[in-house]
């Protein structure tokens, strides 16, 4: 078996695990043993699938920019998972979860959110299945992705503002494991990236994986390859990253481009650049690269982009930096801005903030002409407008 | 070899009161005088909280006296430095540290258990590393500084679970969290249920003393409790009588008659 599953433990390397406490052992055992034999199951196949193609619009195209192509010097496509129901590739993972859920017995579903877009995923799945959602979002990030608090409350979700630390995502995610301890038979917990406790990272990378499936057929389709030169994703957790790097992982001519926020820049105290800051420590039940101080408190990450601002990154790209297989990048809220304005430009996409930082990567990149390259282009930048107008002086 | 643990519960089989602070709070250099007060007004057991910035198990109150201790500037070094003095202090009663694993791991598992042990205590409570992690990567420190883990046990816990968890500890006791819910919160609203869990772990007839925390709050709660186990754990409530008070040792005086009356 590859290297990037996880062992049984959970463990990619020395990354990973289930660093849980009690309460939560029932709910993660249950997962871990379940999780494989639903994926597998014929039913859930078919329902999956299903709501993949009618539901949430997949596959979603590949699209050669041919602007950005031009500006870079090499063949640029789009993976455009902006254009999944919702905006973004936050329902891949929510669609498959809320079945499991179901196969669970579970009744009420809880989610933290950074940008929204997680939290909106699953509200929106939980209306269609008709279960309970509560999603807890940093106060901080209410404020600066207000659309996407309203879209939740209009699909009926329950939006509990997290206002301890930082008010940001880490403290999000800390109200909800708070809460599934809380709630320890009745609820499941969708995380919305490739972060958390075993099985969690695998379960999410798996249900994102077919980005990276879809690309490779589709590049077949376009260029007689399935192998691009570089595939190019932004990193907040990791799951967008996760599911277009997935098919691509033991291709070891494709190189793999992960893009962490460095918000002020990586030298100042106002970062998100895990994979530069970062020791390994544990967060959120997950041993991996870790801000933190010498004491091992947690810091407060900073970016503009709520998604990328967090003080981790999922294990498995913790093992991917670690091992080198992935090349890890760090933008600035500058260079991101830039690069959404750009894109918005040349291709008449706005991007979301987290995306618009894997499109300015474009430009540290030692581009050739004759380089494919796919960019996962996560997801529409709808959410980000009022900082877009307000940071670019458009207003 | 001293075994506090075993000599008090030969001593008190019962009615046992385990208190928690956290360290650092309310200031900085409160955390030895307040456990020698603690323990001078009739506490039994003691536990010292290491505060972390993420503290996932626990309600706002322990929340936020952890924040209040590391912006006082406590820090795992400067807590095993000033608890090198505490066995002249209180010679006997049993004390652990309580506290997540992340800032364990920085400060090294080796040199933590060495120092720990060093200073005196008994065991260590690390709620975020599960009983398959510390068996396979601690046990063998732990053992060989003679330290104990304590494990927590929830209404949810298998039995064969609770029984795996009895046998990876020795001279110490196992932690029966009350009911659904994290610190400070307030489980022992459905006392039936409650006592029923209690009762059904009793009747396992375990080899290590069972102790109830999460939630027990006053007389009432530690006397229901002990129904049905050794003793209960108080920690929120204790912190909350001494947020703001003048004279910390006097409110925690106060505190301990209220239980103990
Ligand atoms: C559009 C978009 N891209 C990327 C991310 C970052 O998350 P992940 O790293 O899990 O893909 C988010 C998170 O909110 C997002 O909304």
């Amino acid at each position: 078996m590859s290297q990037y599953h996880p062992t049984e433990r959970g463990y990619y390397g020395s990354f990973g695990g289930a660093f849980i406490p009690e309460m939560l052992y029932p709910n993660v055992e249950e997962l871990r043993e379940q999780y494989l034999s639903i994926l597998a199951d014929a039913s859930f196949q078919q329902e999956y699938q299903l709501l993949l193609r009618d539901y949430v619009g997949r596959p979603t195209p590949l699209f050669r920019a041919a602007r950005l192509s031009e500006k870079y010097g090499a063949t640029i496509y789009l993976k455009r998972e902006d254009l999944c129901h919702t905006g973004a590739h936050k329902v891949n993972n929510t669609v498959g979860q809320i079945l499991l859920a179901e196969r669970l017995g579970k009744k009420r579903i809880i989610a933290e959110t950074g940008a929204g877009q997680h939290g909106v995923a699953t509200a929106t799945v939980c209306a269609l299945r008709g279960l309970a959602c509560i999603v807890y979002m940093g106060a901080i990030d209410m404020e600066r992705q207000k659309p996407n608090v309203a879209r939740m409350r209009m699909l009926g979700a329950e939006v509990r503002p997290a206002t301890s630390g930082s008010q940001t995502l880490k403290d999000a995610t800390n109200e909800a494991i708070r809460d599934w301890i809380s709630n320890p038979t009745d609820t499941h917990y969708i995380i919305g990236s490739v972060v958390g406790p075993h099985p969690y990272p695998d379960l999410v990378a798996r249900l994102q994986s077919v980005i990276s499936a879809e690309i490779r057929r589709q590049l077949r389709e376009k260029t007689g390859s399935e192998l691009p030169d570089y595939v190019v994703a932004c990193v907040g957790g990791g799951s967008n990253a996760a599911g277009a790097f997935y098919h691509f992982l033991d291709e070891s001519t494709v190189q793999l481009v992960a893009v962490e926020a460095a918000g002020h820049g990586v030298h100042t105290d106002k970062s998100a650049a895990t994979s530069v800051l970062g020791r390994p420590g544990i967060i959120h039940g997950s041993r991996t690269l870790l801000m933190q101080d010498e004491h091992g408190q947690i810091t407060e990450p900073h970016s503009i982009s709520a998604g990328l601002d967090y003080p981790g990154i999922g294990p498995l790209h913790a093992f991917l930096a670690d091992s080198k297989r992935a090349q890890f990048l760090s933008i600035t809220d500058d260079e991101a801005l830039q690069a959404a304005q750009l894109c918005s430009r040349l291709e008449g996409i706005i991007p979301a903030l987290e995306t618009a930082h894997a499109l300015a990567a474009l430009d540290q990149l030692p581009l050739k002409p004759t380089d494919v390259v796919v960019l996962n282009l996560s997801g529409r930048g709808d959410k980000d407008l009022d900082t877009y107008l307000r940071e670019l002086h458009l207003a | 070899m001293v075994n506090r643990f075993a000599d008090l519960f030969a001593r008190k089989p019962s009615g046992v009161l385990n208190l928690y602070i956290t360290a650092g709070y309310p200031s900085l250099h409160d955390t030895v005088p307040l456990l020698k007060t603690l323990a001078e007004s009739g506490a039994d057991v003691l536990e010292i909280g290491v505060p972390f910035s993420d503290p996932l198990a626990d309600g706002p109150v322990i929340q936020q006296t952890s924040s209040a201790a590391l912006r006082n500037g406590m820090t795992l070094k400067l807590l095993l430095q000033e608890l090198q003095g505490i066995r002249q202090v209180l010679p006997d009663t049993p004390l652990l540290l309580m506290g997540y694993l992340n800032p364990v791991l920085q400060y090294g598992m080796e040199a933590f258990c060495q120092q720990t042990a060093a200073a005196g205590i008994d065991g260590v409570i690390l709620p975020d590393l599960p009983a398959e992690e510390y068996a396979a990567l601690y046990q063998e420190t732990f053992r060989r500084h003679n330290l104990r883990p304590v494990f927590l046990i929830t209404p949810q816990t298998a039995e064969a679970r609770i029984r795996r968890l009895d046998e990876l500890t020795d001279d110490a006791f196992l932690y029966l969290v009350s009911g659904p819910g994290l610190t400070g919160g307030n489980q022992t609203a459905d006392h039936s249920s409650q006592d029923a869990y209690l009762a059904r772990v009793e009747a396992l007839n375990l080899r290590n003393p069972r102790l109830v925390g999460f939630g027990i709050a006053d007389k009432t709660s530690f006397e229901r409790a002990c129904q049905h186990a050794h003793g209960a754990i108080i920690g929120s409530a204790l912190l909350r009588a001494l947020d703001g008070a003048a004279d910390p040792h006097e409110a925690a005086r106060q505190f301990v008659r209220s239980i103990r009356q």
